[in-house]
């Protein structure tokens, strides 16, 4: 609820921050020398000093590292992935129907927090870090992206974003009441009201500029105080984290206890420098093709269940001339979310005749699997299948060497070779159920359930 | 993925030692027992049993949790620090370095010193956290090759 709020908030300071300046101009030009002259010297200073605080914080919220997590190292990728397949080797064995997903399980004071792994970075995220999909980092503390700050929101911005809002409203408070003051004095002159307006029309038309972006303003600095007294983020009040569900107190494990603390240790708090090395030098050591080479190779068994490795076109496309060189990590991954593009396609155009019975093909198989999420959560798995992964995997390269890189040719690639990689029903079904539960895909629905996800998306835009 | 590749007084140490590249790895997790605070786990790993002793190893990853934690104490000085940087705007951190940055840099001075004493000649190098994101302490297996512990 505060959430959505926050976000249309968030939309209409746009025009705020864009009439900012304009109000600035005009109450200088118009208003404060005559202020100054009738009143007191200070309000242009007071009016200077506000303004300026607010462009400095304005400055450092755009053009300070948010908190970005640095990727994994090819040494670390490689170490989560031996140890996530030998998990899941074990468990198998054991006869042991669900392996682990990529997920781990920390308790933060007490409190169970499940961390996810990130596929673009290669990291299991810290808590309360998120992936910004805009910025296609993970950032710490992850508060949300802001298109009209352009950048992320996060832990180490967070103070400068607020103290941002704050002054800013303070600064729209002062000038709309400077411009009414102007146009009062002017009618206390023995002027009708309509010769005060002509004037100052410019002073008329900041007050009414003021007026109206003072509310979304002042909303948008209480809901954030709000957050900032509870030590919540933007992230966690939308998705709901710590408010109280099925009978449990709500808890939130990160806060300090009371509201002061609270306060002080987010606006005042320690300042993390950024972890970022903004001046390293790429070499090709580091690039992360410079992988393990046993992951490279990509077992037999999954060969059997790989749905169409052409359709990889679909999902990203890559240059023509190179050539495949997957983890056995992203190709499951990327199987998955074929998967769920298939089976709407494959209603759209009709498969050719297919042999008599067919054994399950792959996407069939996964669809049944997984047939909890209505087909718009879906194609929002998709969706960020191909943002997340696409950047990541675009400087590898590609199986077959084949390009086919337009959309129409999804269509004609899947129909037909689907039919020619079948496999035995009962282990492919078994290594289907094993390669859903190793991926995202499973944590990733039971986390953001249809109605939460469609809430989520919102502000995420926003 | 930027990676520091200056010369660091850790990148001699690993040209002394040996090639730290393609060498066996072992990552010491965070632990958020205590909530986002910066803190690694203590447990010994065993892939370092027979290498060092583990009271050495304990004691170098509980020095730098204490100066992690000295660096994000939330006492008096930080506070003002953080009231004094919001009333001069911000500016103030052009100028001067903060008590975090200064604790990190204890924290690579501390590793740097124990790679000399300790690590080093036991064929072991730790990796400065803060240039792996702080998310694991990084110690290089300089005598063993990275295959050693494929299944």
């Amino acid at each position: 609820m505060l959430g959505v709020k926050g976000w249309k908030w968030m939309q209409m300071k746009n025009s705020r921050n864009e009439m900012d300046e304009v109000d600035e101009e005009n109450y200088l030009v118009c208003s404060c020398p005559f202020l100054a002259s009738r009143l007191t010297a200070a309000i242009p200073v007071v009016g200077a000093a506000l303004f300026a605080f607010v462009l400095s914080s304005l400055l450092r919220t755009s053009f300070s590292d948010p908190g970005v997590i640095p990727r994994a190292t090819p040494e670390e990728v490689a170490h989560i992935e031996r140890q996530t397949i030998q998990a899941a080797v074990v468990q198998t064995e054991s006869e042991i129907s669900r392996p682990p997903p990529r997920t781990q399980e920390v308790l933060v004071r007490g409190h169970p927090v499940k961390l996810k792994y990130c596929f673009t970075c290669k990291i299991f995220r810290p808590p309360r870090a998120s992936h910004c999909s805009l910025c296609d980092n993970c950032v710490e503390r992850f508060d949300h992206h802001c298109p009209w700050v352009g950048n992320c929101v996060g832990k180490r911005n967070y103070r400068y974003f607020y103290m941002f809002i704050v002054s800013l409203s303070f600064l729209c408070v002062f000038i709309f009441a400077c411009s009414l003051t102007h146009l009062i004095l002017l009618t206390r002159d023995n002027k009708p009201f309509l010769e005060a307006v002509r004037d100052t029309p410019a002073s008329v038309v900041v007050s009414i500029v003021c007026f109206f972006s003072l509310w979304s303003i002042l909303g948008l600095a209480g809901f954030h105080t709000y957050l900032t007294t509870s030590n919540q983020t933007t992230n966690e009040d939308i998705k709901g984290s710590f408010s109280s569900k099925q009978g449990q107190e709500s808890f939130n494990p990160y806060s300090e206890g009371n509201v002061c603390s609270n306060c002080l240790y987010v606006l005042c708090g320690p300042t993390p420098p950024s972890l970022l090395d903004r001046r390293g030098v790429i070499s090709i050591q580091n690039l992360p093709q410079s992988l393990d080479p046993a992951l490279r190779v990509i077992p037999e068994e999954s060969r059997d269940v790989s749905v169409s490795r052409k359709t990889y076109g679909t999902v990203w496309s890559s240059p023509p001339s190179v050539t495949v060189d997957m983890t056995l990590e992203e190709l499951l991954f990327f199987q998955n979310g074929i998967a769920h593009i298939e089976s709407p396609t494959k209603q759209v155009a009709p498969a050719p005749p297919q042999p008599a019975s067919p054994p399950p093909s792959p996407s069939s198989v996964m669809s049944s699997g997984t047939s909890t999420p209505s087909t718009r959560s879906s194609n929002r798995l998709v969706a960020e299948t191909a943002a997340g992964g696409a950047p990541a995997a675009t400087p590898r390269v590609n199986p077959m060497g084949s390009p086919h890189q337009d959309e129409g040719a999804i269509v004609t690639h899947s129909s037909p070779v689907e039919p020619c990689s079948p496999s035995p029903p009962p282990p492919s079904a078994n290594h289907l159920r094993l390669l859903r539960d190793t991926t995202m895909i499973e944590s990733e629905l039971d986390l953001d359930s249809p109605e939460e996800a469609s809430r989520v998306t919102r502000p995420s835009a926003a | 993925m930027p990676m520091n590749h200056t010369s660091t007084p850790l990148d001699d140490l690993a040209s002394r030692g040996g090639n730290q590249q393609g060498c066996l790895k072992v990552f010491v997790q965070r632990d958020y027992s205590e909530g986002t605070l910066v803190r690694f786990q203590t447990r010994f790993p065993p892939e370092l049993e027979d290498k060092i002793e583990p009271q050495l190893f304990e004691q170098t990853i509980n020095t730098m949790n204490s100066i992690y934690a000295e660096a994000e104490k939330a006492g008096c000085s930080t506070y003002c620090e953080g009231c004094m940087a919001c009333l001069t705007a911000y500016l103030i951190y052009i100028c001067t370095e903060t008590h975090y940055e200064k604790c990190l840099r204890k924290v690579a001075k501390y590793v740097v010193e124990q790679n000399e004493r300790i690590y080093v000649p036991r064929g072991l190098l730790i990796t400065d956290p803060s240039e792996r994101g702080l998310r694991v302490i990084e110690i290089s297996v300089l005598t063993e090759p990275a295959a050693a512990t494929r299944s």
